[in-house]
């Protein structure tokens, strides 16, 4: 059998689809990682304060997690492209659209992929606008000890500190950079209710994009191997609970019980 | 039993097409669906009109050939059944019926109910096949192959080509009848030889006529007649990363 001429490997839908799954895929990874760093937010008191604040220097500082984040950006950037051009390939299949239709044998999600991945791009832009785009570039609150002091971004309260420049004084000698506050802006941000409704909300989209998508995945990269094909099947769904759910209660932890974080 | 029916009618390919409301009365609940729109039909040529055009030929589930959307379920609502193994009895009387022909712009409409599969004969040309020839019966026992590859590929092998699974995907994806195809002969030593070369054709070929992507929605495999698992498909995507790891 002759080999026909064959597309560049990004023409071909099923390459595609793979790299629909690898991003996807790498994405739910990343959910993971980042609930287990936020579920810090939920540390009572100071020591909460400090950890949480600590580990968001970390996150931004340390270089493998630099290298890491931006192999975020790019697959958030990939998956939705290729969404883009995969949703349009697809509708191009059937211009003239039956007049019942019954989606018999499929699931809302699985119909919905794009209109669900949409409103998780939503959510996703006001977030980072939210936080981190705040944490790199705003205007940002300091962390302060409880004695009252600026704190260093090694997690250190030092007595008698100025603030300048986001970098801590002490008679004019540089003790380094100031830890930035981010749990206060968190707090203050889930202290308005618009904010925690839509926090809360968006976990919604996220988690039916999750149902369908965490199986999906490993269905693409035909990763599907008799029984073990169900077991992938029953952790999906319960990723697609756990995982919004776990996003979900921290606003609204912060804003119907800020006194069990004092 | 008395159904009404709205039936899709399209004179030819560029006709912009309608549906048109019919009354059939007198149905005995044991006719098969087929048989139904035969005495509609026998009808309209009595009275001189144009009978539906609608695609059928073995009428006992195995060729493939029958195909209408009914009620917005490809085959309509028995599983397993293609559209002549459907009876009345699985309506009910007094019901509103409404036919349609299979639709993806890769099975562009003929006439009222037929559309024009061919785009599946030439992913079987572009790889559906094995190039050598192997033999007779007793030469198919000198190889042995394991029961459970036997067993999925005979499985696969069921396909009969009738496109519901296409009709039933929001993509108008043909991946589970390529699935099948390309599943049958890899799981073979027979289909083994050529396997690279199949899969990245087929493929390619699915894709030149127009098909959509696979979302892994399911709904192929739930319309199916023959049951092909989705689990095909995952062999067809290993096999593509397979052949293009290959080079
Ligand atoms: C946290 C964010 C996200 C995660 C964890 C995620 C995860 C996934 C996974 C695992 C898949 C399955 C891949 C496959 O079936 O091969 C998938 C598919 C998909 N995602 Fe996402 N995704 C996210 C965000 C988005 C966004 C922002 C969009 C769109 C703007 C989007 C649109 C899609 C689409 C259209 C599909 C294909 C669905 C299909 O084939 O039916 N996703 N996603
Ligand atoms: S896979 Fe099933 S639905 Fe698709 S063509 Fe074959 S028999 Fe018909
Ligand atoms: S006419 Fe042959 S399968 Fe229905």
């Amino acid at each position: 059998m002759e080999l026909k001429p064959q597309h560049g490997l990004l023409k071909s839908l099923v390459a595609k689809k793979i790299l629909m799954a690898l991003t996807g895929l790498f994405l739910c990874l990343f959910l993971v990682a980042h609930l287990s760093g936020n579920l810090q937010l939920l540390i009572p008191g100071y020591n909460g304060r400090l950890q949480f604040n600590s580990y968001a220097v970390f996150m931004t500082q340390f270089p493998l997690i630099k290298i890491i984040s931006y192999v975020l950006y790019l697959s958030i950037i990939i998956h939705v492209l290729d969404a883009l051009v995969l949703t349009i390939r697809n509708r191009r299949a059937r211009t003239v659209d039956y007049a019942v239709k019954s989606g018999y044998g499929s699931t809302f999600a699985s119909r919905n992929m794009g209109i669900l991945g949409t409103l998780i791009l939503i959510f996703l832009v006001l977030h980072l606008a939210n936080f981190w785009y705040k944490y790199k570039f705003g205007e940002m609150p300091y962390m302060v000890s409880p004695e009252g002091y600026f704190v260093s971004q090694k997690g250190e309260a030092i007595a008698g500190a100025v603030l300048r420049d986001g970098h801590l004084w002490v008679n004019g000698v540089d003790k380094g950079p100031a830890m930035k506050d981010l749990y206060e802006v968190v707090r203050l941000a889930f202290s308005q209710l618009w904010i925690v409704a839509i926090y809360v909300l968006s976990m919604i989209p996220l988690g039916y994009h999750l149902a369908h998508g965490f199986q999906s995945g490993f269905q693409t990269l035909g990763l599907r191997f008799g029984r073990a094909f169900s077991l992938i099947r029953t952790a999906g769904l319960l990723f697609a609970i756990i995982i919004p759910l776990g996003f979900a209660i921290i606003p609204l932890i912060f804003y119907f019980f800020p006194e069990k974080l004092n | 039993m008395k159904v009404y029916l709205k039936v899709w009618r399209q004179r030819h390919a560029r006709d912009a097409g309608r549906f048109v409301d019919y009354t059939v009365d007198g149905i005995n609940p044991d006719m098969s669906f087929l048989e139904m729109l035969d005495v509609l039909n026998n009808r309209l040529i009595s009275q001189g009109e144009d009978p539906i055009a609608f695609d059928h030929d073995c009428r006992e589930g195995i060729c493939g050939t029958c195909g209408l959307y009914i009620n917005g379920r490809p085959h309509g609502p028995v599983a397993r059944a293609t559209t002549c193994q459907v009876h009345m009895r699985h309506f009910k009387d007094g019901e509103t019926i409404v036919i349609e022909p299979w639709r993806a712009d890769a099975f562009p409409v003929i006439k009222d109910l037929v559309v024009d599969r061919s785009a599946f004969d030439r992913i079987i040309q572009a790889g559906g096949f094995v190039s050598v020839n192997t033999g007779q019966a007793p030469d198919g026992n000198a190889i042995p192959i394991p029961k459970e590859d036997a067993s999925k590929a005979f499985d696969a092998a069921t396909c009969i080509g009738c496109g519901a699974c296409v009709a039933a995907c929001k993509n108008a994806s043909a991946m589970l009848f390529v699935a099948a195809k390309v599943a049958h002969l890899a799981r073979l030593p027979q289909g083994r030889i050529e396997a690279r070369e199949r899969v990245l054709n087929m493929l390619t070929q699915m894709e030149e006529e127009g098909f959509g992507g696979c979302t892994n929605t399911g709904a192929c495999e739930a319309e199916c007649p023959k049951a092909i698992s989705l689990e095909n498909i995952a062999l067809l995507n290993r096999e593509f990363i397979k052949a293009k790891c290959a080079l």
